[in-house]
């Protein structure tokens, strides 16, 4: 093909006389993306969402938001004659009487499952490889805002089929809203319209969850999209890759059609999953009624975590002057929330404040090095799995029979000692993994030949490592320290003056130096290290 | 015989069959264990007649087991020692639960005694032996009749709300069970037979309260019977059933079968080709 | 394979090019690889054609397989019907069937055609600093200033603090709408729906309980207010658990006027977050909120034991009437369910309130 077929060629041309669409599509049609594989994972939250929409768009056309008590008269037997919402014997309806009904509203919950985990591993990925860091922070902020309201999100659509378990999960969200101090008995009357359950919550929930918070995710992902499109994806270090330049394949075609591939992977995922994993049965569960509850009711799994925190807190309340703090529902409910999604969301300018480092970055760090805040986030995570394991301890008492309230028990001191040997170990690990790095690179890799020299010895092979591997290794980058030393008239340095300038310094120097640094010497400090990255001769053995 | 009961019994408490191949075996399990007991006391007409009545025969061979397999722990006349509660006025629906679940004899004192295989001198004769021995102590609930625990003579949407009411919190929605406290825990419905959860409710054994006929009727537990064994034999409609316990297996597929395909097929999509064969 | 993936100038590393600590090899090994293609533009290599032929045919299978699915999953939407539970998991089995092997025959598809029969990438972008050159940003300052001047927003206060002035109400309405949310909560929290005399019936079977029926120790029974078994406002905070003890059991937690013959009864809503805590060892005598563990003793007055509840569990006064069912004797003394601000430490109120009555 030499030319543009004509019919493209026609709409084209139509088009840019009326948007002028030729010059961004010169600019950006062969606009570079670097490759690699967990760059993709943000993708999946993305492919979740586009399928959450069309399938959340099916579901509305049978689903009826009403807390309207009906006698149920459908297909599945052993509810016949029962009293139940609108809401609810809807759902049923669309499970067992419209063709495909069960296989989208399955899909739809399996989607929303990988929305959140997809938003969390892609989160992941970019803390511990610090893209984050200027001039991504922004961008930063938006995933921290996304990955809330998925939990709302999440929240108001899980309770909208009205059945035991969810209905479980309004209770308790309900008993939270009512613990807030000052406020927490308006908002709830707001919320519920009057007393709990009243009538009115799940319409309410209905317009938030299909109206209002889709329509600011769909905003903030658009921002999300836009922001990573003009600020060019970070890239892993590698041969001929700089802070200053961009390798990889071309938006079109090949970028373009990896992304679609990819989208069809999540859909296929997610299908695959609706098809052969039955989720959320309703039938099973029941009709809500705030007198009865099951044995082993959670949230779904981006919850669990706030679940958790409540099973581990012990009883304390504060009663003084007529009023109520009720601790053991505020702190659970709002602390663990609080140090995550606060943590995260002010994580890149405190580093910024640490190491004074405004400079752009566009290399992705491997997380090993820098292994502070690759341990930082090890012990956020255990924090975080604590947490959620604990949203589930009744399971694991019933099924590895170990009692309740010890795993309570357990619970309780885990979550202050598991994150503290988190950070430990991973800090070792990474330095560990340094130094594996560093002995590569100076002592090569072992080839597997055994040779003899010429008086007698027997060696072993070692050879270079391959040049991309090796160029992978020397992208490490030193983390900068703010100078903290007095100088001569003991006047500390600007910035680190003062109790908080003092700490800023101590700190600094924790959180950036290197105890490993490529040239092999190691220990020497932060002085010595602005030769290393540049030192790229393949080291003869000492 | 019994064994044979028991073991089509676990077959229909999976749950991925036909409801009607389930009803047919639950009718043939019935049939079984019913006839089992009816062939068991070869001089009356009905199994249940003698435990009521006590027969003396039966009373006699089921004093012997007892001074056999149980003696050891409730006392030689069912007084109870240190070990185990005295077994006066539990009544015959107790030792058939009990014993033809094969939680008793307990192997070893534990916070709970399980459900185990049956030993091999448990048989329906002597369950009913053994049951006309201890009813014939001080009285206590007798065994439901066949009819009283036919699922297919109940209406499982009642029962199926007298369940929520008052089974759910402690065995699960689907009867899958849970824990309770000190290393207790509610068992797993599903193994169970219709007599057996008919009988735990008027018994109240372990942990489990008591809910007795004349606030719970027969009719009424006959209906949360049907609801029981209609729901754990019928199929799961969206596919696997993960247990049916929901969120927790659902988050762990999640996590462990969708973000691993997904990472799975990123790494196939940006692998760079090392083979040195395609030059 | 993730850290080996990055594209190297050179796959044949792994055979010794260069020994550490020996002598030299000379270049037997080292080799230095000649240009494998003709390549048009820098950074794309261009696929061996045979190679590419080959995979074409891989495509075009899976992308046959996709169509065959894709028309398989219409034709189950026409053959298999739904409406019970057996059809409807034969539905979900077919209709979800097709559809995820299509889509899996065609991503991968996509995947085995941008892989070997696209060309291999590594183009080379440059990047520009994010931040507009000083030029720029000297002629929109300069821009916004005039602007600003222009449009007399600075010079004529008047006009601007008025301006401001009439923001603040508009921006307050949104606000203001959203009052008739809901009523206000005023003492409604404190009180349930039970009073003296009012029946307590079975949930589930709407039956009234004579107290000599319940005689069983060990025995608990989930209880509504008779006349509002299907008022779901009113269950929840009015559900009850009744506990059948034999009298010697109960201790002095237990209010012992407001039990009938060792039948106590406990509001059934956690005070915790409000579920309800209906889980009840009758050899232990715990009831356990399964929600989050919160354990009471039952026979002392539902004290907590154990969990995150700070609070017992409520207990309703019962009686009997003429006929001997049971009925209450008033409505609870204190708040049940979930701790909130307003409400103080109704316990002691309740209890003080309880000596002056005595």
């Amino acid at each position: 093909m030499n030319e543009t077929p004509k019919p493209i060629a026609g709409t084209a041309s139509y088009l840019d006389d009326r948007l002028g669409a030729g010059s961004f599509l010169k600019r950006n049609l062969r606009k570079v993306f670097p490759d690699h594989w967990s760059f993709l994972l943000g993708e999946i939250a993305l492919y979740s969402f586009i399928i959450l929409l069309l399938t959340g768009t099916f579901l509305t056309f049978w689903f009826k938001p009403s807390m309207q008590h009906v006698i149920y008269d459908g297909s599945y037997q052993p509810l016949v004659g029962v009293g139940m919402s609108e809401a609810y014997a809807s759902t049923l309806h669309i499970s067992f009487e419209v063709r495909g009904g069960l296989l989208i509203r399955q899909m739809h919950h399996w989607a929303a499952l990988l929305f959140v985990a997809g938003m969390t591993v892609h989160m992941l990925r970019v803390f511990f490889t610090g893209a984050y860091r200027k001039p991504r922070e922004l961008n930063w902020i938006i995933g921290v805002l996304l990955l809330t309201l998925a939990l709302a999100e999440g929240l108001t659509g899980y309770s909208l089929p009205d059945d035991l378990l969810s209905g479980a999960g309004l209770r308790i969200t309900e008993g939270v809203a009512i613990s807030i101090p000052v406020v927490g008995t308006y908002i709830t009357f707001f919320l519920f319209g009057g007393e709990y359950p009243g009538e009115d919550v799940i319409s309410r929930f209905y317009s938030l969850h299909i109206l209002l918070i889709p329509g600011i995710l769909l905003a903030l992902i658009s921002a999300h999209m836009v922001l990573m499109w003009v600020q060019k994806h970070t890239q892993m270090p590698g041969p001929g890759r700089t802070e200053h330049n961009v390798v990889g394949a071309p938006f079109y075609p090949a970028f373009m059609a990896k992304a679609g591939a990819y989208f069809l992977f999540t859909f296929a995922c997610i299908a695959g999953l609706g098809t052969f994993a039955q989720i959320n049965p309703i039938w099973l569960f029941g009709p809500y009624t705030p007198a009865d509850i099951s044995a082993g009711s959670q949230p779904d799994w981006y919850m669990g975590f706030l679940e958790g925190a409540l099973r581990l807190m012990p009883s304390w309340e504060i009663n003084f002057l007529d009023h109520t703090v009720p601790l053991s529902v505020l702190i659970p409910a709002l602390v663990p929330m609080g140090i995550i999604m606060t943590g995260l969301a002010v994580y890149p300018f405190a580093e910024q404040w640490i190491t004074g480092d405004r400079r752009e970055h566009h290399l992705a760090d491997r997380p090993r090095n820098a292994p502070v805040r690759t341990a930082i986030g090890m012990s956020g995570v255990t924090f975080y799995g604590i947490l959620w394991l604990m949203g589930a301890n009744d399971w694991i008492s019933a099924y590895f029979h170990i009692g309740l309230y010890e795993t309570t028990i357990i619970g309780r001191f885990a979550i202050f000692i598991g994150p503290a040997i988190a950070y430990w170990v991973t800090y070792r690990i990474c330095l560990g993994l340094q130094r594996r790095d560093q002995d590569i690179l100076s002592h090569g890799v072992e080839s597997g030949v055994i040779k003899r020299l010429p008086h007698g010895e027997y060696i072993e092979v070692h050879v270079p490592p391959a040049e991309d591997i090796a160029e992978h290794m020397r992208g490490k980058k030193e983390i900068p320290i703010v100078p903290g030393d007095e100088d001569k008239d003991g006047i500390p340095p600007k910035g680190v003056r003062g109790p908080i300038g003092k700490l800023r310094a101590k700190a600094s120097k924790f959180y950036g130096t290197d105890h490993v640094p490529l040239d092999g010497h190691g220990h020497d400090g932060h002085d010595e290290h602005a030769a290393v990255g540049a030192s790229d001769k393949p080291r003869e053995l000492h | 015989m019994i064994g044979t009961g028991i073991s089509v019994n676990s077959i229909t408490a999976r749950r991925r069959r036909h409801p009607l191949a389930r009803l047919a075996v639950v009718a043939l399990a019935l049939g079984l264990l019913g006839g089992g007991y009816a062939a068991a006391a070869p001089s009356d007409s009905t199994a249940d007649a003698a435990v009521a009545s006590g027969k003396a025969d039966d009373v006699a061979e089921g004093k012997s087991l007892f001074v056999a397999h149980c003696a050891s722990c409730h006392g030689l006349n069912a007084e109870g020692t240190s070990m185990a509660p005295p077994l006066v006025g539990v009544g015959a629906a107790s030792v058939d639960f009990q014993v033809s679940s094969g939680r008793m004899p307990a192997a070893d004192p534990a916070a709970q005694v399980p459900r185990k295989p049956l030993a091999e001198w448990v048989t329906p004769e002597a369950i009913n032996q053994l049951a006309a021995y201890v009813q014939s102590l001080g009285g206590g609930p007798t065994r439901p009749t066949a009819d009283m625990v036919d699922p297919s003579k109940g209406d499982p949407a009642k029962g199926g709300e007298l369940f929520r009411a008052n089974c759910i919190q402690c065995h699960n929605f689907v009867g899958a069970g849970g824990g309770l406290t000190y290393g207790k825990y509610a068992p797993n419905l599903n193994p169970a037979t219709p007599e057996q959860i008919y009988e735990a409710m008027i018994t109240g054994p372990q942990a489990m309260p008591v809910f007795n006929d004349s606030i719970i009727t027969p009719e009424q537990k006959r209906d949360m019977i049907a609801y029981i064994t209609q729901v754990r034999g019928q199929t799961d409609p969206g596919g696997f059933g993960l247990g049916r316990i929901g969120p927790v297996t659902e988050g762990l597929v999640a996590w462990i079968a969708g973000i691993s395909f997904m990472s799975l097929a990123a790494i196939w999509i940006t692998a760079k080709k090392r083979k040195r064969t395609s030059k | 394979m993730t850290e080996n993936e990055l594209p190297g100038p050179d796959d044949e590393a792994r055979v010794p090019r260069r020994v550490i600590g020996t002598p030299a090899q000379g270049t037997a090994v080292l080799g230095t690889r000649p240009a494998t293609a003709e390549v048009e533009t820098p950074g794309v290599t261009l696929p061996d054609p045979a190679d590419a032929r080959k995979a074409e045919r891989t495509v075009t299978l899976l992308f046959f397989i996709a169509f065959l699915a894709g028309i398989a999953f219409i034709a189950s939407y026409v053959i298999f019907q739904v409406g019970d539970i057996d059809s409807t998991g034969v539905s979900n089995a077919a209709l979800g069937g097709s559809l995820t092997v299509a889509l899996l025959a065609l991503s991968a598809g996509v995947v085995v055609w941008v892989r070997r029969i696209m060309p291999k990438y590594n183009i080379v972008q440059e990047r520009h600093e994010m931040r507009s050159d000083g030029d720029t940003r000297e002629y929109v300052g300069k821009t916004f200033v005039a602007g600003a001047n222009e449009s007399g927003f600075v010079k004529h206060k008047m006009m601007r603090r008025t301006l401001l002035l009439a923001a603040a109400p508009l921006g307050l309405a949104p606000l203001v709408l959203l009052k008739d949310l809901g009523p206000l909560p005023g003492t409604s929290l404190r009180h349930t729906v039970w009073k003296k005399g009012m029946k307590l019936v079975v949930e589930g079977t709407g039956q009234p309980i004579l107290a000599s029926d319940f005689d069983s120790p060990g025995g608990i029974l989930s209880v509504v207010p008779e006349g509002y078994e299907h008022d779901l406002n009113a269950l929840a905070k009015a559900t009850l658990i009744l506990i059948k003890f034999r009298p010697e059991d109960l201790k002095a937690g237990t209010i012992k006027n407001w039990t009938y013959d060792g039948i106590v009864a406990y509001s059934k809503i956690c005070t915790h977050v409000g579920c309800p805590a209906a889980l009840y060892e009758q050899t232990t005598h715990h009831i356990l909120c399964p929600c989050h563990q919160s354990t009471f003793d039952a026979t002392d007055g539902a004290k907590v034991i154990f969990g995150p509840a700070a609070r017992p569990l409520p207990q309703l006064p019962i009686g009997v009437d003429g006929q001997g069912y049971l009925i209450a004797q008033a409505d609870f003394d204190v708040p049940v369910g979930p701790s909130f601000w307003e409400r103080g430490d109704a316990e002691a109120d309740a209890r003080e309130a309880r000596g002056n009555q005595s």
